[in-house]
């Protein structure tokens, strides 16, 4: 299955019967598969008449307490960004996708992690954050997909899935986890109709009196720093007695390990760092492994975004390098290699 | 069981000629012998009337990167797809061109290298657009890398559901590839 498809069809096994959307490459397999399959399950299927549409259509739904999606490329989340915003503010759970392609402006189609910054440092106006998966295989896309619907129902709040251009129209073989076993989530705040029994629930991110909107984003704050503590995840490998460490996500990752595995080959001392979840970011083992090496470096389809994050992290304990390729471009395991050989030079 | 467990197999042709669909097939017979497998197709727009490509890796390890820069075998199908990848191919690599479409050989002396006209043997046989077939036959039988019933299976899968009866054409198509001396 393609990676597009895997996510559309993961969705509807986590529940997923609301999603609105509108096409463009590389990720328009999802809505495509949407398409094909809610109206038979009896779900919302909706192509709106613009990406806006589509992210306010998703606020209104997740409002109502149901599980909603939306997808997109760059561009497209770009125009996403408002609604981002007001549903993060009005706490409420949804799961967008984003299979990023290069940019600024249209770009281009090939595959690119240059919406880094946008995804992990907010994209929409004001103090909010969302959870922020990057997958890098078919499986662990569609793992994400359910973890992303439980932790925003968990969290109210957006998640978004950061995959590229690869991931989504690459294919490989797959299995999906059992929907049974995984929890449900009351959601008593829902504008599903009071029946005479209770008052009215209020969707809303307007809080004109100062006092009162600060403590709502301090409130909103604090569940931040609860994700923090609880939510990061990642991969490692070869830290232990590393010269030098790679940190790199999502496909560009593969790319990474096989250049990896191709310098322990060399016989240099060389681990990985694979942030799962950008945001929350694995702060606490880049900090620490950053006072046991030599130094790292950042990997990227971009031109340097994920490695502020690591320097911050790492606060100077180590030098944080940078090689990325970027406008679509693929780095090759080659020039990777090269890049760790110049680092232990 | 095949013998040898990595194959990086690059497919590259002209838009329109099944690159992607062989390259499917492949991958999915990867899968029947349970082995680990990745497809990455371009989609850019080269998919739009230029040169298309697909890289598929069956491996009995998990697949690392799924982009192939130095591959295994290289089934080339159009002239600029052979020009582009014919230095790439890993030494003690395979190269499969179709040479009704592609009047060259290689000068390769570190390669296999091996030449069969599939779109022309695919005109003649009345199947004209399954020339990618053909030359995937001829891709199993010079690497080993799947018996002429895995690819059947594969076939089987990769084919839609409403179409079977394109299973046996596909075959023919396969089997004249693998077939051919």
């Amino acid at each position: 299955m393609k990676g597009n498809e895997a996510i559309a069809e993961a969705a509807i096994r986590a529940n997923c019967r609301h999603f609105f959307g509108y096409p463009i490459t590389p990720q328009t397999e999802i809505s495509a598969y949407m398409a094909k399959r809610m109206p038979k399950i009896g779900g919302t299927f909706l192509q709106a008449e613009s990406e806006v549409a589509a992210i306010n259509m998703v606020y209104g739904a997740a409002g109502a307490g149901v599980r909603a999606m939306t997808s997109s490329s760059s561009p497209g989340i770009s125009l996403k960004a408002e609604g981002l915003s007001y549903i993060a503010g009005a706490d409420l759970p949804c799961v967008v996708v984003n299979i990023v392609r290069a940019g600024p402006g249209l770009g281009g189609i090939q595959p690119a992690q240059s919406d880094y910054f946008q995804a992990v440092k907010g994209g929409g106006h004001g103090d909010y954050k969302m959870i922020v998966l990057a997958p890098s295989s078919i499986q662990e896309t569609v793992d994400s997909t359910f973890d992303a619907f439980d932790l925003a129902d968990k969290y109210r709040m957006p998640v978004m899935i950061l995959g590229d251009g690869m991931l989504g129209q690459m294919m490989e073989p797959i299995s999906f986890p059992d929907s049974a076993d995984r929890p449900t989530y009351d959601k008593d705040w829902a504008t599903t109709g009071t029946k005479n029994k209770r008052r009215a629930n209020v969707i809303n991110s307007l809080y004109i009196q100062p006092e009162e909107l600060e403590q709502v984003i301090w409130a909103r704050e604090e569940k931040y720093r609860e994700i923090e503590k609880t939510e990061v995840k990642y991969e490692s490998e070869g830290l232990g007695d590393a010269d030098v460490v790679v940190v790199a996500y999502g496909t560009t990752a593969r790319v990474v390990k096989a250049a990896v595995k191709a310098a322990a080959d060399e016989g240099i001392k060389v681990g990985l760092i694979r942030p799962v979840t950008l945001w929350p970011f694995p702060s606490e083992i880049i900090a620490k492994t950053a006072k046991n090496v030599k130094a790292m470096l950042s990997v990227e389809m971009s031109t340097g975004q994920m490695v502020e994050d690591i320097r911050l992290a790492a606060n100077g304990a180590c030098p944080v390098a940078f090689y990325g390729r970027t406008g679509g471009v693929i780095p090759t395991p080659d020039g990777i290699l090269e890049q760790i050989r110049r680092m232990v030079i | 069981m095949v013998t040898i467990m990595l194959h990086e197999i690059l497919f590259a042709g002209f838009g329109g000629q099944g690159i992607l669909f062989s390259g499917k097939v492949a991958a999915y017979a990867g899968l029947v012998d349970n082995l680990e497998v990745s497809w990455l197709p371009s989609y850019g727009p080269e998919m739009r009337g230029g040169t298309a490509n697909c890289h598929v890796i069956i491996s009995d390890k998990p697949v690392g990167s799924p982009v192939i820069t130095t591959p295994t075998n290289l089934v080339a199908m159009n002239l600029p797809s052979f020009d582009k990848f014919e230095k790439t191919v890993a030494p003690g690599g395979i190269i499969i061109i179709d040479s009704s479409l592609i009047h060259k050989t290689s000068d390769r002396s570190d390669i296999s290298f091996y030449s069969i006209p599939a779109t022309q043997m695919a005109n003649d046989m009345d199947i004209p657009r399954l020339a990618n077939m053909i030359i995937l036959g001829k891709l199993i039988k010079v690497t080993g890398m799947a018996t002429l019933d895995t690819i059947r299976k594969a076939v089987e899968k990769s084919v839609p559901p409403t179409k079977t009866e394109l299973i046996d054409t596909n075959m023919k198509a396969i089997e004249a590839g693998y077939h051919y001396l």
